[in-house]
């Protein structure tokens, strides 16, 4: 389904602030795989989702996405078949427009958008019924707009909007990760779902450990711009928080693991 | 002010209100200040007068006018988007190239359409008398123009241009080319820019290359108070707003004008300076107001 082939991503190369945020990175993800990914701040977790994605370009390697090669490809190309969803609730949502209209724009994901009337009544019993799903009571809220709705309801609406017209790849980095806590577990509840139903093949970054472990089929932990483990099926089900930190120790020189991982 | 310089007034507010909902586009809706308009006001002007001289419909100069304007506009939106050139600079680029082509377009920094045909003949014709057929005309222009844009920001397209100026990452992650849709947008805005210098140009039977000066900050001055006074908190409410804006805008300078101090009054020549001090009072006034407040 995905395939990512030899590939590297430097920031500012040839600087003093030269970073290697992706090394050598090769991987190959089956249709229907939900791969939850860690590793430290700035391992490159969003770099390596932002790649697939076409954010920017790489340096080197190649990425083909469902038999085709999009490694050229800009971002808004990409978006037909990719959909994401940020960690900063701001990102996902228009606030000035309304919860209809945020729900019109998301119906026309990668489709032609033309003159016909951007939000269309035929729409609204299908709007209302999957926010209804939500339980947020948005469905009555359609005129709304976004710019009133809290961080939580905002995020539950992009999950929403990334899945209303279904994905062949869902990318979600920390997407519960500014939320409180009861909110984030709303947000995983409603993930696992859309993603169960829909079948899709999503990448979820987590700094959260035990979400890692209790999400998905396949674990991978990336240090250093490096995929250092990558657990799948009766393996993964197994894993506990000590073997993933065991895990971290054996593979990365360093003595230290960062308060970001402990805590987690 | 005299009832005739009211009237005179709202004529103008009227026509250059065109010119506003062009800069609405660009500066409010887009966050893409744009000061190719001082360049292709004149260039609107430029094209109508010289196709009316070589015996071209006024009506029919005007979709050129229109044209010109809007691939001048999309000039500037190119060279952000695709050359990475600030959106700023960008805009100036393009407007001091205009003075050269407007010049060379006209064969010489004027043209005078005295005895030409224009858009007003056939309501002059009809037995209005001509300082009501500007209005008249005007606003039917000012008002389709009104319709057409909110009409348009509610089609899926127009839905997209909001949402590129309201949130561009999330709009590209809905697969939208928002390179494509801000040349579009800019192109729109300098387009009904320049259909507003034709429309000027008719009125005043002469285009001049140096009519354009001012056009951003008169443009933004309007936007500011039509916001001030009657509210934005829907597109069509905001787009009707900066017309009356524009209105309101040219009573204030029209007043200010007609204003004495003992020997002084203003002149038009003040008429930058005025509006220049206008939009500095317009803009900093929230930032007092919020710092007051949060005392
Ligand atoms: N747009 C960027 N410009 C410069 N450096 C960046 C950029 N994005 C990420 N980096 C750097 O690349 C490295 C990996 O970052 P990132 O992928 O965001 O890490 P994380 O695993 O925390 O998501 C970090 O050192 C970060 O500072
Ligand atoms: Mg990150």
């Amino acid at each position: 389904m995905i395939s990512l082939d030899n590939c590297s991503k430097y920031f500012h190369k040839g600087s003093v602030n030269e970073v290697f945020a992706l090394n050598s990175i090769s991987i190959d993800i089956d249709e229907g795989d939900f791969i939850s990914i860690i590793g430290s701040n700035g391992a490159g977790k969003s770099t390596l989702l932002n790649s697939i994605a076409g954010v920017f370009m790489l340096d080197s390697g190649t990425i083909n996405v469902g038999n085709r090669d999009v490694t050229t490809w800009p971002e808004y190309k990409r978006a037909k078949f990719i959909s994401r969803v940020f960690q900063d609730p701001l990102l996902g949502t228009c606030p000035s427009a309304t919860i209809e209209q945020n729900m019109a724009l998301a119906k026309k994901r990668g489709q032609w958008r033309g003159f016909s009337r951007g939000v269309k009544a035929k729409d609204r019993p299908m709007f209302q019924e999957k926010l209804k799903m939500l339980g947020l009571g948005l469905e009555n809220r359609l005129q709304d707009r976004v710019g009133l709705l809290s961080g939580g309801q905002r995020q539950a609406l992009t999950m929403l909007m990334a899945t209303m017209v279904r994905p062949e790849v869902l990318l979600l980095d920390e997407h519960i990760a500014a939320l409180d806590p009861k909110t984030a577990n709303q947000i995983l509840r409603l993930t696992e779902e859309i993603v169960g139903e829909q079948e899709l093949t999503t990448l979820m970054i987590t700094h959260n450990m035990k979400h890692a472990i209790e999400f998905g089929n396949r674990l991978i932990m990336l240090h250093q711009g490096r995929i250092i483990s990558d657990v799948a099926g009766e393996e993964k089900k197994s894993l506990t928080v000590n073997d993933l930190l065991q895990k971290f120790y054996d593979s990365s020189e360093e003595e230290l693991v960062t308060d970001a991982m402990l805590l987690a | 002010m005299t009832v005739y310089a009211a009237l005179g007034a709202v004529e103008q507010g009227l026509v250059y209100g065109i010119m506003v909902i062009g800069v609405y586009l660009t500066f409010r809706i887009l966050d893409f200040p744009d000061l190719t308009v001082d360049g292709s006001l004149p260039l609107g002007a430029s094209i109508s007068a010289v196709a009316i001289t070589n015996g071209i419909n006024p009506y029919y100069s005007l979709m050129f006018a229109l044209l010109g304007g809007f691939v001048a506009g999309m000039i500037t939106a190119i060279l952000n988007t695709k050359f990475k050139i600030l959106h700023l600079l960008a805009s100036i680029l393009t407007m001091i190239a205009l003075y050269s082509i407007n010049i060379r377009i006209m064969g010489g920094p004027n043209i005078a359409l005295l005895g030409s045909a224009t858009v007003f003949d056939a309501v002059i014709a009809w037995g209005i008398p001509g300082q009501y057929a500007g209005i008249l005309i005007f606003a039917v222009f000012a008002l389709a123009v009104t319709g057409f844009i909110v009409w348009f920001l509610k089609t899926e397209l127009g839905m997209a241009i909001l949402a590129t100026g309201d949130n561009p990452r999330m709009i590209t992650s809905l697969g939208v080319n928002t390179h494509m849709v801000i040349i579009l947008g800019v192109g729109l805005s300098n387009g009904l820019v320049a259909l507003s210098g034709a429309l000027i140009a008719q009125n005043q039977g002469a285009a001049d290359v140096g009519m354009g000066i001012g056009t951003i900050i008169a443009g933004l001055a309007s936007v500011i108070i039509g916001e001030t006074i009657f509210g934005d908190n829907n597109i069509a409410r905001a787009f009707v707003a900066a017309l009356l804006g524009s209105i309101v805008y040219r009573l204030a300078i029209a007043l200010a004008l007609g204003l004495e101090f003992g020997g002084f009054s203003f002149s038009p020549s003040d008429l930058n300076l005025i509006t220049a001090v206008l939009v500095v009072i317009a803009l900093i006034a929230p930032n007092i107001k919020k710092k007051v407040v949060a005392r």
